[in-house]
């Protein structure tokens, strides 16, 4: 433990070294943006020297300010859910009618060409995975991220974007739905 | 008549999404086996969401191991805009 926290009061000069690299990453597997992210950092520091008074002490300097950091993910991740005119995905299930609930014939999986094992840890996989991805809603994608790469346990997830649990299930199923045609297309049946 | 699939193929594929995570309930998983067990579209949909699920958690042993951090260029900039911020 260093001095500031023990003398309960904060050493911002040291905040860049010490927090930094750790605000940053913390960031980055979130939001999936450098930029964006070092943006957030950034405004996490002028938000924790401006409010440096509130600071009691009960927590340590990083438990501070990534809970500030927080904030600014949940903010941004309300800006990106409110957007309007944002292209919905296209599911594959009729939605009303007769046929609520079965297939779109268009839409149909297809048998895969190539789905061997052996292709699992190929490099370019894994950057077609990235690219479908970041095709996704950026809503859908945050969501997906967590659950599935960074493997958070959904009731935190649900804390951490102040999201319910089926609203959770929902966008990783829509998610999922796109991710797997866009895999379809572009890798297993190239 | 008895629909014996007993859920729609877009609430097997619901299911099979969350037990992806093998956070689906008994209940789910249950209905989840009949309709599979009935219906080949969701039985291929269902075989393949399985490598891919395979694909991500490759994806996601990469990305622990990977940190992002920042340049020392970087940092200076960070701390430079800090200073100007609170002259």
């Amino acid at each position: 433990m260093n001095k500031a926290t023990q003398n309960n009061t904060l050493a911002p000069h040291l905040w860049i070294d010490s927090y930094a690299d750790y605000l940053y990453n913390y960031a980055v597997a979130r939001v999936n943006d450098t930029d964006l992210a070092k943006d957030l950092v950034q405004e996490t520091f002028f938000a924790g020297l401006k409010s440096s008074k509130n600071f009691q002490g009960k927590s340590t300097e990083r438990t501070w300010l990534i809970s500030i950091l927080k904030r600014k993910v949940i903010d941004y991740y309300r800006k990106i859910n409110s957007k309007k005119g944002q292209a919905e995905v296209r599911m594959s299930f009729y939605d009303s009618g007769d046929n609520e609930g079965d297939w779109i014939e268009e839409r149909v999986p297809q048998s895969w060409k190539n789905e061997t094992e052996k292709d699992i840890e190929n490099e370019e996989l894994k950057s077609q995975i990235d690219i479908c991805i970041d095709n996704l809603p950026e809503k859908y994608a945050v969501v997906f991220r967590m659950k599935t790469i960074l493997e958070i346990e959904t009731e935190d997830i649900c804390k951490e974007l102040e999201i319910t649990s089926s609203n959770l299930w929902v966008m990783i199923h829509r998610a999922r739905t796109q991710l797997r045609s866009c895999m379809e297309q572009n890798w297993f049946n190239k | 008549m008895i629909n014996f699939k007993s859920i729609t193929c877009s609430e097997a594929n619901e299911i099979c999404n969350k037990a992806q995570y093998n956070e689906a309930s008994l209940l789910e998983k249950v209905k989840l086996t009949v309709h599979i067990s009935l219906c080949k579209v969701c039985s291929l949909y269902s075989k393949q969401n399985k490598i891919l699920t395979q694909t991500f958690k490759h994806k996601a042993a990469d990305c622990k191991i990977h940190r992002h951090t920042l340049n020392d260029e970087e940092k200076k900039k960070f701390e430079e805009e800090l200073k100007k911020h609170f002259k």
